[in-house]
């Protein structure tokens, strides 16, 4: 079924999806104080006495982190703050030990930007629109520590590795309209944030957590209650989550009643979302500014103070100057460079490893870049998805099928001897093309005279289908053509047998 | 409703309702548990009351006395942590290096059903 029939169907309603979602920073320590952050070390091992709400402990901004989110800030479009506040967000829960979270609710540190990602029209990837999606603000906040509920002791474990990491809350405005859109908003960030290196943001390390806020309502009617569903764990469940809670805001509303402004979780199970238990009711988190910490503030090269310790000074500017290449960009250099198709690039950038991968073959071949990337689309990623393997993991090296497609650009063997050959060197027995190409005697026959002979063989022997050829049906060579390929057991060079056929069944 | 009247027959001050101590209860779980207690909030905010009195026109509001320094910045080292058994020496139970807290949160009673709300006296 298209995307647009499954939207007309839907025509009546039109749901609206934003996002929130929370991006652990990469850095050595935490936000706030000198413990490391670390996924996975022993329980509350890497937890200092600020972390654990000690009295008499108090909050110290980590550079490393206030870098991140500006970078991150520049790379989404959005205005710096120069001055910007902290603020308590209060609320109690046993993994928030002070009873309440330092984040920047009244002026975060960046605003305002915009983030473009692609869509496949239909599921054949020939055809890509480019969406936007506004981003409303970043603002730098605390981690909290991790709950593990022990449902048959009737408690709860707790553990502060995670209390104090660094965060960075991307708001995405609700300009998304169904589970897909959302899925690629997340994961064009991903890749963005992972090429800055302001967050790893791998997903099932809890690197990303997306919650995303869903209603519907009549086009020309103003928005519809919203819900907001939590604990969805991949991209793919992002999907099924919004999907899912679209359709059940909708049988809702067709049945008469009405949607609770309520937080939901996504059961991945079940596929579906249920009510979560503790967050009933509308939470006053009574927010108050940090008093233990001043504004915040950046500069720039305009007002950057003259004699001021450069340790103590984040400067925008000099930021910007060392942003990389952004996957957007990095696209279009592939496309231009190369020659390829859009679609191409966007599946090179969207398998860690690729786009290096098909370079380096491109750096050891003389094949054309539009003819490498349908070995490394179609033959290198089809066995690695198979698989399940990433690219790092492949058991055939970039030397390896360049090596292999040279041996096709020399005309040494045929394309359907290359894939067979293909298929060898992915057992990754060590054995080179060349090698492969003489065990399993695949290499084309490059004596002339040889390949005549066993054309007029072929010629001889087919005396109504020659007729027939010499009537006028050319189709019928194919068939010649098939005969001396299977008389040559596929080490003929097709259009060089047709060229000799055509040139003896004219004389 | 300004001036209500609480389950147990307390007429409360005025702009101090019922629902709002109640509200307050929840949220910061205090316990007001008596009049004195009420009396006492009811005075807090009447101090508070003459920051009104105070003409701040066209002036910018300071919500902090740290406004004019300098937030510093530290360098990103790992300096701390690794004091798990310190840590853990103040938790009244623990498993395995995890300290223990109750199942969840569990939502204060309404209204109704709390014994102690301004039972105090």
């Amino acid at each position: 079924m298209l995307k647009y029939s499954a939207i007309e169907i839907l025509a009546p309603w039109v749901p609206v999806v934003g996002l929130e979602i929370h991006a652990q920073i990469s850095s050595n320590s935490k936000l706030f104080s000198g413990s490391q952050v670390q996924f996975a070390a022993p329980p509350n091992s890497l937890v200092s006495f600020f972390d654990a709400s000690l009295p008499g402990t108090l909050p110290v901004l980590n550079r490393r982190c206030v870098e991140a989110a500006v970078m991150t800030g520049l790379a989404l479009n959005c205005s710096i703050n120069k001055k910007s506040l902290f603020d308590r967000k209060h609320y109690f829960y046993a993994d928030l030990p002070a009873g309440y979270q330092i984040t920047q609710q009244r002026v975060p540190i960046a605003v305002n930007g915009s983030l473009s990602y692609s869509l496949c029209i239909d599921n054949k990837m020939s055809q890509m629109v480019t969406k936007t999606v506004r981003i409303k603000q970043i603002q730098l906040e605390q981690d909290s520590g991790k709950s593990l509920h022990d449902d048959t002791r009737s408690q709860t474990l707790v553990d502060l590795n995670r209390a104090g990491v660094g965060l960075m809350e991307v708001v995405m405005e609700p300009d998304m309209c169904c589970g897909e859109e959302a899925a690629a908003a997340v994961r064009e960030l991903q890749l963005i944030l992972q090429t800055l290196g302001s967050s790893q943001a791998v997903m099932s390390e809890g690197q990303l957590r997306v919650d995303a806020n869903v209603s519907v309502h009549h086009p020309g009617e103003p928005y519809g209650v919203r819900t907001e569903v939590k604990n969805i764990n991949s991209i793919r469940f992002l999907a099924k989550a919004v999907d899912y809670e679209i359709q059940r805001q909708i049988k809702e509303l067709e049945s008469g009643r009405t949607i609770l402004n309520e937080t939901r979780a996504f059961d991945s199970k079940l596929g579906c979302t249920v009510p979560m238990r503790d967050k009933e009711g509308k939470q006053d988190y009574r927010f108050m500014p940090e008093p233990n910490l001043p504004p915040l503030i950046l500069y720039d090269a305009k007002s950057l103070p003259a004699n001021m310790n450069h340790q103590q000074v984040v400067n925008i500017d000099w930021i910007h100057e060392r942003l990389p290449d952004l996957p957007s960009v990095k696209r279009a250099k592939l496309v231009e460079r190369y020659g390829i198709l859009p679609e191409h690039s966007f599946t090179l950038l969207n398998e860690d490893g690729l786009s290096e991968f098909f370079e380096d073959v491109i750096k050891q071949t003389q094949m054309k870049p539009k003819k490498v990337i349908g070995w490394i689309l179609k033959d290198l990623l089809s066995y690695l998805k198979k698989h399940s393997l990433t690219v790092k993991e492949s058991p055939v090296s970039s030397f390896l099928l360049a090596d292999l497609l040279n041996r096709l650009e020399e005309k040494e063997i045929s394309s359907t001897a290359a894939k067979q050959v293909f298929a060898e060197l992915w057992k990754g027995e060590g054995k080179t093309p060349l090698e492969i190409v003489k065990e399993k005697k695949l290499q084309l026959i490059q004596d002339q005279k040889d390949l005549e002979q066993i054309c007029q063989t072929v010629i001889d022997g087919q005396e109504n289908e020659v007729m027939a050829i010499k009537a006028g049906n050319r189709k019928v060579l194919n068939k010649l053509i098939g005969l001396v390929q299977r008389e040559t057991q596929g080490r003929s060079n097709p259009v060089l047998v047709k060229q000799l056929l055509e040139k003896k069944l004219s004389e | 409703q300004r001036g209500g009247v609480c389950s147990c027959g307390w007429r409360l001050p005025q702009k101090v309702t019922v629902e709002v101590l109640d509200h307050l209860e929840h949220l910061a779980l205090v316990d007001f548990r008596d009049s004195e207690g009420v009396e006492r909030l009811q005075k807090a905010i009447q101090f508070a009351d003459q920051l009104h009195e105070v003409n701040t026109d066209g002036v910018e509001p300071m919500d902090s006395v740290l406004e004019d320094r300098c937030l510093y910045l530290r360098e990103d080292d790992v300096t701390e942590g690794n004091c798990t058994e310190e840590l853990l020496k103040n938790a009244r139970e623990k498993v395995e290096e995890y300290f223990v807290a109750p199942p969840g949160n569990i939502p204060l009673p309404k209204l109704e059903e709390r014994e102690t709300f301004l039972k105090g006296s």
